[in-house]
């Protein structure tokens, strides 16, 4: 090589050891930006996929069109359920480290993301999520035991043993299953929405991805197939700055918002506060009105921070700043949201200790039921007569026999 | 009845499934308003609207993950891929998803989706419209892989891979859908009309998945093929004067096994023939199977013949395609061991 490379290489603002640096995020204030109706065309409301939807103020007061006014239950609720998710995932992460589950990932700093949306859209719409969003299963009923016992694989298994941890599904609350292959699910949420469409139902789909995953061809396929057939359909990236060790810039972030991505099919995006638990409530409710009003697909990102590991296998000092999460210009969605039903008077600090008791003994009750499905070195255990199930309808002859050969040898045949 | 070529009774197929099933929808790149590049849902727009009849982006991946998503909403989707050298970009959404979706949910999700697609050469069609990708599927946990060879089966399974509740990835051997052929490009076409698998009902009936069709009873060898292969074997047995049997699979998985026991263990001689390349082709599956199953009833190896281990070439397609010739010489040299 006789000349320079001049090759682009994205660079993260630190790598550790350098201090963290969000001077690359654009911010908008609390409340300046301008709530369209839910039928204004794309290209005259192009400003909100690159100013930032946030309600919620540096006084942890909430303002501006985009303020969803929500009534102090529902704000108690939702304070309720970000405490659970939060609670669960400490509780799912001691025990991978203590060798009961082999895998978990938390969705921490993230809460208000499945929390604010799950409680803005109706029950009969249809959920397409990625791993990080157990904060929608919480909120839909799916039940901490029935989770914990899917990252257990054990008796109670929604999976019958066959997928790694948080892989989970709830068919009765319209949950879609989590595949591990990143992005799959969002052009299938853009079809059962289609397929909505053609019943001439109201109900609508929603599905997640992360910044690094809007790489994929299936996140162009989906904003393809939304755009063109106009699908009633809310996809939704999380860009929480990481994938792994990538910041957002190998998915194609650093010079234009993510919700910028559909602009050119003609697809509105909302860039949001993700850690804004209102402005998600919000900006949900106007996408949802709008695909449920036959004025097509919305595509919103969320401006968040990872502020864990990517999942337990990976140690996040070797890539990032330890304190970076500690300078994320938009803070802790729990605690901001905390903050506001403070400043409301609806809660005190008192208050909020007696709720992150209250869930840790729902969490530690629920995990001493869950362990009595099993675990992986405590029976009972799964029948192995399973893993040769629902690969079809019907299993197929040599499938039974291939079933028999390994009864046979394993000394199960009874 | 009436006389149907491949393309009429794949249409007649999507036509029953479509006025007995309002939630069977069709999808793919110029299937509405043109009908299909092969005309196979040709009509079924003006009948059925353009709400159950879907002209798709050209985006492979695309239209299989909205099918499967349509799928899981309680439509029956099929999918037309236009050829299967295009399939790739589907193949993630089929292999990852379509196929794994009822075993990953523990049985609580599937998506009934079928997906078609012309496959084979002897089109003139090069390396990107000939391929024969069957194999691969065939490999793949969860999906049922079918390849008719003739007007007939292709109705009946066609509407068997509808009413399926598992995925379903059928191969038109697109070289038949006119008439059968029998190796030699030499030769006029010969039309389905003359053939009695052209002779087709008209209403609804269902070939079964999972069986294979014995095309012809022999006692000397038994020739194990599908797709357009199962013409040009019926032509080689023939200039060979040996008694074949010849077995058409069909549904290449789940693969009928007794059939193909029954008559090996009858003839002692197998030989396997199929276009797709050799290598880890579907043919070392039935050899293998053959192997396992009938190993002491063989009177000499068993034979296999297949398209040569390259692209399809499109200067030397009939040096290529595994014809008469080929067949003929595999035929004689299973016949002349021991």
């Amino acid at each position: 090589m006789t000349q320079k490379p001049y090759l682009h290489i994205p660079r993260p603002s630190a790598r550790p050891g350098e201090t963290p640096d969000f001077s690359y995020l654009e911010l908008s204030d609390a409340g300046t930006v301008d709530r369209p109706s839910i039928d204004e065309k794309a290209k005259n409301i192009e400003y909100l996929s690159h100013d930032l939807v946030r309600v919620l103020d540096d006084d942890n007061h909430a303002k501006g069109p985009w303020n969803p006014s929500l009534d102090k239950d529902t704000l108690l609720e939702a304070l309720r359920y970000m405490v659970m998710t939060r609670t669960f995932d400490n509780r799912m992460q001691k025990v991978q480290r203590h060798g009961k589950i082999s895998f978990y990932m938390q969705s921490l700093g993230e809460e208000a993301i499945s929390i604010g949306q799950g409680l803005a859209l109706e029950p009969g719409d249809m959920l397409f999520p990625s791993y990080r969003n157990q904060g929608l299963f919480l909120l839909r009923g799916t039940g901490l035991v029935n989770l914990m016992c899917q990252c257990l694989s054990n008796t109670g298994d929604m999976c019958k043993g066959r997928q790694m941890p948080v892989m989970y599904h709830d068919k009765e609350n319209n949950i879609f299953s989590i595949s591990g292959n990143l992005a799959t699910q969002y052009p299938q949420a853009v079809g059962w929405a289609m397929g909505s469409a053609i019943k001439g139902e109201k109900h609508i789909s929603v599905s997640w991805v992360g910044d690094g995953s809007t790489a994929e061809a299936d996140f162009h396929y989906a904003l393809t197939f939304a755009a063109v057939y106009q699908a009633p359909v809310i996809l939704n990236v999380v860009n929480n700055q990481w994938a792994i060790s990538s910041f957002q810039g190998f998915a194609g972030g650093e010079r234009r918002p993510f919700a910028a991505r559909g602009l050119g099919l003609g697809m509105p995006g909302i860039r949001v506060d993700g850690n804004d638990l209102l402005a998600i409530y919000s900006v949900t409710r106007w996408a949802a009105e709008r695909a449920r009003s036959g004025h097509g697909p919305t595509l919103i990102e969320h401006v968040t921070y990872r502020g864990g590991a990517h999942s337990t296998s990976d140690d996040p000092t070797r890539y990032r700043p330890k304190d970076e999460w500690a300078a994320f210009p938009l803070g802790d969605p729990m605690n901001r949201l905390v903050q506001h039903l403070v400043a409301l008077d609806y809660w005190s600090d008192e208050d909020q200790s007696a709720l992150e008791d209250e869930t840790k003994t729902m969490v530690d009750d629920a995990w001493k039921e869950a362990v009595s499905f099993g675990t992986m070195s405590d029976p009972p255990f799964l029948s192995t007569h399973l893993m040769f199930e629902d690969v079809f309808k019907e299993i197929p002859d040599h499938m039974e026999n291939q079933r028999t050969e390994l009864l046979e040898l394993i000394g199960e045949t009874s | 009845m009436s006389q149907m070529n491949m393309i009429q009774a794949i249409n007649s197929a999507h036509d029953i499934m479509m006025e007995r099933d309002p939630s069977v929808v069709v999808l793919g790149q110029d299937v509405g308003f043109f009908g299909g590049v092969f005309r196979c849902t040709d009509g079924l727009l003006e009948k059925y609207g353009e709400h159950r009849v879907i002209d798709a982006p050209i985006a492979e991946g695309g239209i299989v993950a909205t099918a499967i998503g349509m799928g899981v909403n309680g439509l029956r989707p099929v999918a037309e891929i236009q050829f299967a050298d295009y399939i790739y970009p589907g193949f993630d959404q089929i292999v990852s998803e379509l196929a794994r979706l009822r075993y990953r949910s523990g049985g609580d999700f599937f998506s009934p989706v079928t997906i078609r697609t012309p496959c084979g050469g002897g089109i003139r069609g090069g390396q990107t419209h000939s391929q024969s990708p069957e194999g691969i599927f065939a490999h793949i946990s969860g999906i049922v892989t079918v390849m008719p060879s003739n007007p007939y089966d292709a109705k009946g399974l066609l509407i068997s891979a509808i009413e399926s509740d598992d995925p379903v990835v059928f191969f038109e051997p697109k070289r038949i859908y006119n008439g059968p052929f029998d190796g030699d490009p030499e030769k006029p076409g010969v039309p389905w009309s003359s053939h009695p698998m052209g002779e087709v009902p008209d209403d609804h009936y269902q070939v079964p998945l999972g069986k294979a069709a014995m095309v012809e009873e022999g006692n000397e060898l038994t020739i194990i093929c599908y797709g357009t292969i199962v013409h040009v074997a019926q032509a080689a047995a023939r200039t060979t004067g040996v008694s074949a049997e010849i077995i058409d699979v069909r549904t290449l998985y789940p693969l009928d096994i007794d059939t193909i026991r029954k008559s090996v263990e009858k003839t002692g001689r197998c030989l396997v023939a199929h276009e797709a390349t050799r290598f880890c082709g579907y043919g070392a599956e039935l050899v293998a199977t053959v192997q396992q199953e009938c190993f002491w009833h063989l009177e000499a190896p068993i034979e296999r013949v297949a398209g040569w281990d390259t692209p399809y070439p499109h200067a030397f397609e009939w040096k290529y395609f595994p014809g008469q010739k080929r067949l003929a010489a595999g035929i004689r040299k299973v016949m002349e061991t021991a």
